[in-house]
């Protein structure tokens, strides 16, 4: 007979608990390679799926021959449109995207037909087979002649006071553009969708179970009981994962040939298969009084959501609420379109879209600053927010911590973090370099020739959660019971692990709350309710919400029983506080969960003659609420840079007339060791009280604030305006590219 | 449909020694020759190529070996870059500082200058300091062992000298008889494709400079005009920047650059020209230094 355990009193203390790293679950396979990736799975007789794409942004489908394609020896099935057994569309906010183009391509990449065969060669072979003729049409690849022509998925204003009429001593307006980012999760899209008993299972890598099965299901024609979704080992996701890409096709083929049917796609269709970061032109107008108080601010947005709507609608949501930033004016003019192109289609890239505003807005503090002779950490301490104050949606600043206050004046948290930098230098600049450390790197382009230092700095204010009235929720379940007289915590959600290290916290959070040492996670699938997307900066908030919840419940049942006599288990379903819609007319609403804020400051070495910049240092001050697993999150803060890095000086998808011309990571270049620098981190917990152990979702507000912390810094080396991200060394010599 | 049937088996050779590799491209025309597999991979991988057979040079240990021959050094063509810039740094400094460029240290310990040549990419890191340098190509078939001169090696963007059958041993390439650099732009720190590149090598025994320009043109190219700048050799304190810009305005002036996605011409033009001067700079400091005048 076990002695009977011990309810503990939590919070408390628990070895591997909230506030500690413990090694991560994934972590040894992870490194030593044994871990099992999507592309890695493997089922007896399982055949190959392929998809064939458009060539073209835009042409009618005048007929589709698979009679070759099928002809091929080891070709099993060859679908179209025609072969779609359900509703023809899926989205993830509205149903636009077919399932495969049924009469007419609208962007290059277009999934037209598939085909399932013996090998993976074979099927692109049958693939080159399918005979598609095509009537090319002209696309529409102007984003501000779209909105023009009425072609978008939202408009969103935000009216507040006079914007047209305010009177300002300092005025400046200038135009800002940023590239088309990819989110370049290193594993490609892959599953396998199994037959099982006139339904299926799909093993599928995706950002959220739930959301891929309202949109499968409906598409295949079958009730969602019949699917089951079993998640298979993601290799990155940062908003790729979010739409869907194989899940619908491997299902038709496997449904079509009664065999197990694997999807993968190579770096090029990953490219074309995914959706990117919305590109933006955006036009911006700040005025300010003599001391450098914000007046006004009007701001005409115009993002490129391509040819399908995904999350474009909140993603506008993002760039109209969030556009001016962190800073306190009392006039706004913000006109806010998603334009709908026949570009490549634009959705959910980390930062969403605050990422586009905040490089303009912080662009304009910088430009403010420089008109009126202020340092830039000055002109953002002027217009910090404050508690009480209100973001130009009318949502009133709160749930930072309301104990402090600094003499008299409310406590403001943008202060709060500009002022962690007083006591942090700037990098000296070391003697006797290796070329490692200069710009150019190995190339050998300088020894220190042409070479200048600036330093920039960057605010960025992230929206944590889904916004707008979204009903978003999470189910955690979780089960105790006695392992060899031990008691054994087992966590069931649905919840991604896309490599921030959420399966590492659920454990963590059930340590600490039931006081156990064992936590055994589930595997994420279908047969626990939804646990929401691993997006939004919202994992920790709401699935650590529900687990903490479930652990909660457990622990009450626990204190009445016996672990002895059998499991106790308790399913809760988290909930963060309801947020209302944005106004169509004046963007008023308290359209946001939590709010977030980091600051970056850059330290560049540029070659001036050469144009290329070497980020010698990152200094990232952020307010996370509380630290949940410090490795962790200083990872995540370190990624987030790293990705606004990329954006600020190499990674775009580069467009002609709708066709992407660098789909390989020859061409598509994100940071090497080389380019991030190491990193000095202050982390700031300003606890919210609404949230779970207070915390602040962290894995995106770095990924705003370091671009324009390091074009400012680049700025700052070459006294170049500099309105377009990402700099190219062109932009800083010869001039822009025509 | 015979065209796209799956192969009936994909051939794999591994030949021991040289003559035997030949041999069996001879026999086997539709066979690839393998080194790395840095460059054929990709192709493969992107579906660029198809090979229905592959001829592993690997085994090869003659290809893996470099041999000092006096005025020059001949390098395996299957000597990985890795070994070029550990071993031959002193002798061949242009051609190690071009190696140290190449890709991550993967590629630089899989990747072979005979890969390079045999692909002949203009934006191959290799050539430049070959051309600067004029070394010679050795290609060897059934038919016995030719010499290539680097200058008419290069026939177009992918295309070489290089005919069916032949294999390319070795490289043979002149000691360096004075200071020499190699400079590659590109939007990276790191593994990165040159947007463009400069190779510059200083001969103090015959007061000749030679010159290699990469990723600018159609091949890679020598700037002639600019070998032809009249230096200041009797009084070297005469070398001053307008020198040094006219060197560079001359190199850029032999580039024949297009826009791409990795950048534009304009931009190639400009930054060979800083390169350049940059180069020529720092040869004339360092041979300045060296001779102690
Ligand atoms: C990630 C990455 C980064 C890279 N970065 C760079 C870079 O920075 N700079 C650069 O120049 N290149 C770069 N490359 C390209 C490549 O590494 C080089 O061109 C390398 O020199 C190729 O050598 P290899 O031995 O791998 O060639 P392989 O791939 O084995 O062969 C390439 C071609 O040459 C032929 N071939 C090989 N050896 C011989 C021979 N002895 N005789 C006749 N034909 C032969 C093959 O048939 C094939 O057509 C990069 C490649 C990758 C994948």
């Amino acid at each position: 007979m076990p002695e009977p355990v011990e309810t503990p009193t939590p919070p408390q203390w628990a070895a591997g608990g909230v506030g500690q790293s413990p090694i991560r679950p994934d972590a040894e396979s992870k490194v030593n390679g044994s871990f099992d990736y999507a592309s890695d799975l493997a089922f007896e007789g399982m055949l190959w799926g392929h998809t064939l794409r458009s060539p073209h942004p835009k042409a009618r489908i005048r007929s589709i021959d698979t009679a070759a394609a099928r002809a091929l020896p080891g070709v099993v099935a060859v679908l179209t449109a025609a072969d779609v057994p359900g509703k023809l569309h899926y989205g993830l906010i509205e149903a636009d995207q077919p399932v495969l183009a049924p009469g007419e391509v609208n962007y290059q990449g277009e999934a037209v037909a598939i085909v399932a065969a013996e090998t993976l060669d074979l099927a692109r072979r049958a693939a080159e087979l399918v005979a598609v003729d095509y009537e090319v049409l002209e696309p529409l690849c102007d984003a501000s002649k779209a909105v023009e022509a009425g072609e978008f998925f939202r408009y969103q204003p935000v009216r507040v006071g006079d914007p047209d009429t305010a009177e300002a001593a300092v005025v400046v307006a200038r135009e800002y553009e940023v590239g088309m980012q990819d989110q370049a999760p290193l594993g490609p899209e892959s599953g396998v969708a199994v037959p099982a008993d006139g339904g299926l299972v799909l093993h599928v890598a995706t950002q959220w179970l739930h959301s891929d099965l309202e949109q499968i299901a409906p598409c295949l024609g079958l009730e969602p009981e019949r699917i089951h979704m079993a998640m298979a080992g993601i290799g990155g996701a940062f908003g790729a994962r979010e739409d869907l890409s194989v899940q619908i096709h491997m299902a038709m083929l496997a449904l079509r040939t009664g065999r197990p049917v694997k999807m993968m796609y190579d770096r090029a269709e990953s490219f074309l298969g995914h959706v990117h970061r919305h590109p933006a032109r955006m036009r911006y107008e700040h005025g300010a009084d003599a001391e450098g108080r914000l007046v006004y601010v009007k701001a005409h947005i115009v993002l490129d959501g391509g040819a399908y709507a995904s999350t474009s609608e909140a993603v506008v949501g993002n760039a109209a609420s969030l556009a001016v930033g962190p800073y306190k004016v009392e006039h706004v003019g913000v006109d806010a379109w998603g334009a709908r192109t026949n570009n490549p289609p634009c959705g959910a890239m980390r930062g969403f879209g605050g990422v586009q505003t905040c490089f303009a807005y912080e662009s304009q503090m910088d430009a403010l600053a420089d008109a009126l002779g202020l340092d830039p950490l000055e002109i953002r301490r002027r217009n910090s927010l404050a508690q009480g104050d209100q973001l130009i949606t009318g949502q009133v600043v709160e749930a930072f911590d309301p104990a402090k206050a600094e003499d008299g004046r409310p406590f403001s948290p943008l202060r709060d973090l500009l002022g962690r930098f007083d006591d942090i230098p700037v990098p000296a600049v070391p003697a006797g370099r290796d070329i490692v450390e200069l710009p150019g790197g190995t190339g050998n382009t300088t020894h220190g020739e042409g070479v200048r230092r600036g330093v920039g700095y960057g605010v960025g204010l992230k929206n944590i959660c889904y916004s707008e009235g979204f009903d978003d929720y999470s189910t955690a379940r979780v089960r105790l019971e006695l392992v060899d007289g031990e008691p054994v915590a087992y966590v069931h959600t649905a919840a991604a692990e896309v490599g921030q290290g959420h399966w590492n916290l659920q454990q963590q959070i059930a340590r600490t709350e039931l006081g156990v040492e064992r936590v055994v996670l589930l595997p994420n699938d279908t047969k626990v309710g939804s646990a929401g997307s691993s997006s939004a900066s919202r994992q920790s908030y709401m699935t650590g919400g529900a687990v903490k919840a479930a652990c909660e419940a457990v622990r009450e049942l626990w204190a009445d029983r016996d672990l002895a006599d059998g499991p106790v288990e308790a399913t809760r379903v988290f909930r963060h506080r309801a947020t209302k819609p944005m106004d169509p007319v004046t963007g008023q609403g308290e359209s946001h969960v939590q709010l977030a804020l980091c600051v970056h400051r850059a330290t560049v070495d540029v070659d001036v003659e050469l144009g290329l910049v070497k980020v010698v240092d990152l200094t990232c001050v952020q307010d996370v609420g509380k630290i949940l697993n410090p490795v962790a999150l200083e990872g995540q803060i370190h990624g987030g840079s790293a990705q606004g890095l990329g954006l600020a000086v190499m990674e775009e998808i580069v467009t002609d007339e709708g066709r992407v011309k660098n789909a390989s990571f020859t061409d598509y270049l994100i940071p090497t060791i080389l380019d991030m620098p190491p990193m000095r981190l202050r982390i700031v917990e300003n606890a919210d009280p609404d949230a779970p152990y207070g915390l602040r979702g962290a894995g995106e507000p770095p990924t705003l604030s370091s671009t324009p912390a390091i074009v400012a810094a680049i700025r700052d080396a070459t006294g170049l305006p500099l309105t377009r991200v990402p700099v190219r060394p062109e932009h800083l010599t010869v001039g822009r590219p025509s | 449909m015979s065209s796209v049937a799956a192969p009936a088996r994909f051939g794999f050779h591994r030949p021991a020694a040289v003559d035997e590799a030949v041999r069996l491209l001879a026999e086997h025309p539709e066979a690839v020759p393998v080194a790395g597999g840095t460059d054929l991979m990709v192709a493969v991988n992107y579906r660029h190529t198809r090979p229905e057979a592959m001829l592993d040079l690997t085994g090869l240990a003659e290809l893996r070996e470099w041999t000092d021959e006096g005025d020059s050094v001949r390098i395996g063509s299957g000597v990985p870059y890795a070994r070029i810039t550990a071993e031959l740094a002193t002798v061949l400094p242009g051609l190690a500082a071009a190696a140290r460029t190449v890709g991550s240290p993967q590629i630089r310990n899989r990747g072979t200058l005979g890969g390079n040549l045999a692909t002949a990419s203009p934006a191959g890191d290799g050539h430049p300091p070959l051309l600067a340098t004029g070394a010679t190509v050795e290609a060897v078939s059934v038919d016995g062992t030719r010499t290539i001169p680097i200058g008419e090696f290069y026939l177009g963007p992918k295309r070489s000298a290089l005919k069916p059958g032949e294999l390319i041993t070795a490289v043979t390439v002149p000691k360096a008889t004075g200071p020499q650099q190699f400079l590659k732009v590109g939007t990276r720190n790191a593994m990165v494709i040159a947007v463009c590149s400069f190779a510059l090598a200083l001969d103090l025994d015959t007061r000749r400079l030679g010159t290699g320009i990469g990723s600018a043109g159609p091949v890679p190219l020598t700037a002639p005009d600019a070998e032809r700048l009249d230096l200041p050799w009797t009084d070297p304190a005469r070398f001053d920047d307008a020198l040094a810009a006219e060197f560079g305005r001359r190199v850029a002036a032999a580039a024949r650059p297009i826009d791409d996605v990795r950048g534009t011409a304009a931009y190639r033009r400009h930054a060979l020209a800083v390169c350049a001067a940059r180069a020529l700079r720092r040869v004339w400091t360092a041979a300045h230094e060296r001779t102690g005048r």
